[in-house]
């Protein structure tokens, strides 16, 4: 048994650190960071307008809809599936909420918590289909993407729910402390996204389950149950982002949000979070959705067309999972 | 030793669509002690112990668990029952710690919160592994671990619920000899603790080291119960596959012509250095060595799998170059690999169209596939290898894992090769069809083929080989010829003892 511990520490000594993997080991944790502050730098050198406070945090409110809906998002790709209905989910609970949300009518509390409920409720349909129908997870969240927007288009019968009472409109148009209260939403979903996924069984399941469904299985843990509660976490979300969006944009707008769940999965998967599962962080996501944020508003700046906007913004998403792909050989 | 059954299940049948996998069998297990469980692939004892487990309902029977009747509805039920399963194949998630891995299931708590409390886990599996004498870091990733690491991490988990009865569904068919005898410490530690293992192995030498009893399964049947004290190899083996084989290593003599395959100066940083090998017309290598000593990732290089930094082939003495499988399949080179399920089979697939993939070229007629001598070359290969199968169109993932391996055998045959690389040819099916696959390649061989073997069972090197060459730490430390080759010599070349 002697020899056991020899061959360990042989390992271990192979684990000599040099200047270049020094190098390496930097860009390996923190490449998405880099390729971050290297956009910011940039940015601050081609446009004087990027970095000022008001650019910045209008930079932060712009993608705080999109990073909620990302940080459900990775929990669900961390278990290896995936929820294209977060847009019109969304949308859904945007207008149940807002219908709830007219001035004299209800106690703003109520229109909140009906908003996260729509989204909870689509959320654990996606999640008893994918762990109990044992279809692809692909499947159901696609038809709740068509179905959710049909209902949101039935509610509203087509048209935007719109005067709101002046507290639902704080929700996504105010300020506090001089920063947009959307800013305080995202962040605060952030910390407990990253504390369930880091900190509570919740959190290891997913990460097991992800990792090697079969081993969760074999250690005990109930892998249905769990694969339901982390697609209604993530309609959670996708409810409290329709609640954040409609009320900045003054109105329950049916068609709100639409490839949205697209871009969630963009900062995800940019942020680190693998599609073949066990991978993934609530703080990689931010940054994920910080590029996205960085590359619409400086190109905006740069005056660059919004077609050719779309052309980087494609190939920037490939590019970044490919560097991705590059740095853990 | 006394009569105390922890274990007893009576009259426990199985169905599944269209195959009758158990059918009114039995077990008791006496506590404290080792009760192997054994038969060929597919007789059944995966599947019971599935049951017992609560992976699987039973369609009758019951079970009795210290004396009790129980029901388990799910593993969860069984784990906090007191029993837990080291699985045949391995199931950690790669991403986690050790630590996180063993407490999968029941991780600890701060109190009175929902925080999970990683230093209590990490320091809880130090003392494990402490007392196991496995000298890990908790906080290693799993993915970072070697394969007999990785099951040494898995036997530590099953140990670690303080079960009173646990199963180990061929705890060694990835680990080495010298793991094999540390595992064997700690069951004998275990026993001597009053808890009870279900032991299951293909492996003879390891049953009759470790076992007290022996309940024998065959084709979903109970044949019989005894003490190991009382029964040979030979008539275990009949008892398993209800005939008698003589032979276990039938390697006829076949005449070794010419050189057909040398490497030269083969390195990867790493993996392996200077590699100079050489294997003749009609001759069996056996390569031997430790797990991670790089015997599997020469042959990966030699393939064009993975490129290798430096070195020379040469095939019937001209040099060649091989950058990919597809130019070594060119060369007639085949490699059955290592690791069936992983990097050879298309397990949805049926079992034709497995065969012939690495063939597909000889059948397109006009940009078409003939099915028709497709059918006709598979059906002969079916034939050949006596695969169990009820048609060339069955999914190849409902085969038992010998047949799935002659599946893979079938497979490189269609491509006509002079040279064939077997690694693990055997590893994790039954005496049986590990027979027939012996028979097999000393037949390959007497036809002018030349095969390289690796092989982690001494036995089978022994038994096969016509001349053996062990390494150790990615490097050739040994050579030995049929004759000179005993188990000693190799294990001291394989540990780098003798070098």
């Amino acid at each position: 048994m002697n020899n056991l511990a020899n061959k360990t520490s042989i390992k271990n000594n192979k684990h000599e650190i040099n200047k270049k993997d020094k190098i390496k080991i930097l860009f390996r944790r923190h490449g998405m960071a880099l390729v971050l502050l290297a956009m910011v730098v940039l940015m601050t050198v081609l446009s004087p307008a990027f970095l000022t406070t008001r650019n910045l945090m209008n930079v932060v409110r712009q993608i705080s809809v999109i990073a909620i809906i990302g940080f459900g998002v990775t929990m669900v790709i961390i278990t290896t599936g995936i929820d294209l209905s977060s847009g019109s989910v969304l949308a859904l609970a945007g207008v149940i909420a807002t219908s709830f949300a007219h001035p004299n009518q209800y106690p703003l509390i109520v229109s909140i918590i009906v908003g996260l409920l729509v989204g909870a409720i689509a959320g654990s349909i996606n999640g008893a289909f994918t762990a109990f129908g044992e279809i692809p997870a692909f499947i159901p969240t696609l038809g709740m993407m068509i179905a959710a927007r049909g209902f949101a288009l039935i509610f509203s019968d087509g048209r935007p729910i719109t005067n709101l009472s002046e507290s639902f409109e704080f929700i996504g148009g105010g300020y506090f402390l001089g920063v947009p209260f959307p800013i305080y939403v995202m962040l605060l979903t952030a910390v407990i996204s990253h504390i369930l996924l880091k900190h509570t069984k919740f959190g290891r399941y997913i990460y097991a389950i992800g990792g090697n469904a079969q081993a969760a299985v074999v250690s005990g843990i109930n892998v249905r149950k769990y694969l339901v509660l982390v697609y209604t976490y993530a309609g959670l979300l996708s409810g409290l982002a329709g609640i954040v969006l409609a009320s900045r944009l003054s109105a329950g707008q049916p068609t709100a949000g639409v490839s949205y769940e697209l871009d969630a999965i963009a900062s995800a998967v940019i942020g680190g979070t693998s599609l073949s599962g066990g991978v993934g962080t609530i703080p990689g996501t931010i940054i994920g959705a910080l590029i996205m944020g960085v590359l619409n508003n400086g190109l905006d700046l740069l005056q660059v067309s919004a077609y050719w906007q779309q052309v980087l913004k494609g190939a920037i998403i490939v590019g970044a999972v490919l560097l991705d792909k590059k740095k853990n050989r | 030793m006394h009569a105390e059954y922890v274990l007893e299940m009576k009259n426990i049948s199985k169905t599944f669509p269209g195959v009758r996998a158990l059918n009114n069998v039995q077990l008791k297990v006496k506590k404290g002690t080792v009760h192997a469980l054994m038969g060929e692939n597919g007789a059944g004892k995966s599947t019971l112990m599935k049951i017992l487990i609560g992976m699987y309902r039973p369609d009758g029977g019951t079970i009795k668990f210290k004396g009790k009747e129980v029901k388990f509805k799910s593993t969860h039920d069984a784990l906090q029952a007191g029993i837990s399963m080291i699985h045949q194949e391995l199931s950690p998630v790669p991403y986690m710690t050790i630590a996180e891995n063993i407490f999968l299931g029941r991780e600890s708590l701060y109190k009175k919160t929902f925080w999970v409390n990683d230093r209590e886990m990490e320091r809880k599996t130090e003392e494990l592994l402490k007392q196991l004498e496995i000298s890990l870091n908790p906080k290693m990733k799993m993915k970072e671990l070697s394969t007999a690491y990785t099951q040494m991490v898995e036997i530590a988990k099953a140990i670690s619920y303080n079960s009173e009865l646990i199963i180990m569904d061929e705890p060694t068919s990835a680990i080495t000899e010298r793991e094999v005898e540390h595992l064997f410490k700690i069951i004998e530690w275990l026993k001597k603790k009053g808890v009870s293992i279900i032991y299951i192995s293909h492996k003879m030498d390891e049953i009759f080291k470790i076992a007290d009893e022996i309940t024998v399964f065959r084709d979903g049947s109970y044949v019989d119960t005894c003490s190991v004290k009382n029964i040979t190899k030979e008539k275990l083996i009949e008892m398993m596959v209800g005939r008698e084989i003589t032979q276990l290593f039938p390697k006829e003599e076949a005449e070794i012509g010419k050189v057909l395959l040398e490497i030269k100066n083969f390195t990867r940083a790493g993996k392996f250095y200077d590699i100079n090998l050489k294997v003749r017309k009609g001759e069996i290598l056996g390569l031997a060595g430790l797990m991670g000593s790089g015997r599997s990732e020469i042959m990966e290089s030699l393939f064009g799998v993975v490129k290798a930094d430096k070195g020379e082939i040469y095939i019937k003495g001209k040099q060649v170059h091989i950058n990919s499988p597809a130019d070594a399949i060119k060369h007639k080179l085949a490699f059955l690999t290592e690791d069936r399920k992983i990097s050879g089979l298309f397990l949805p697939l049926s079992v034709k169209d497995n065969m012939y993939i690495s063939s597909i070229n000889n059948y397109i007629e006009k940009l078409f596939i003939n099915s028709k001598k497709v059918n006709k070359d598979c059906e002969e290969e079916v034939k050949l290898l006596n695969i169990k199968t009820p048609g060339l169109d069955q999914i190849v993932n409902n085969l038992s894992g010998g047949n799935q391996q002659k599946v893979l055998i079938a497979r490189w045959l269609l491509t006509d090769p002079d040279i064939l690389i077997l690694d693990e040819p055997t590893r994790g099916i039954d005496v049986g069809a590990k027979a027939e696959i012996h028979r097999l390649m000393s037949k390959l061989a007497k036809q002018g083929k030349a095969i390289i073997m690796i092989s982690s069972e001494l036995p089978e090197i022994l038994g096969m080989s016509d001349r053996i060459v062990v390494m150790h730490e990615g490097k050739i430390t040994g050579e030995l010829t049929r004759k000179e080759a005993t188990q000693e010599k190799i294990m001291s070349y394989a540990t780098g003892a003798a070098s």
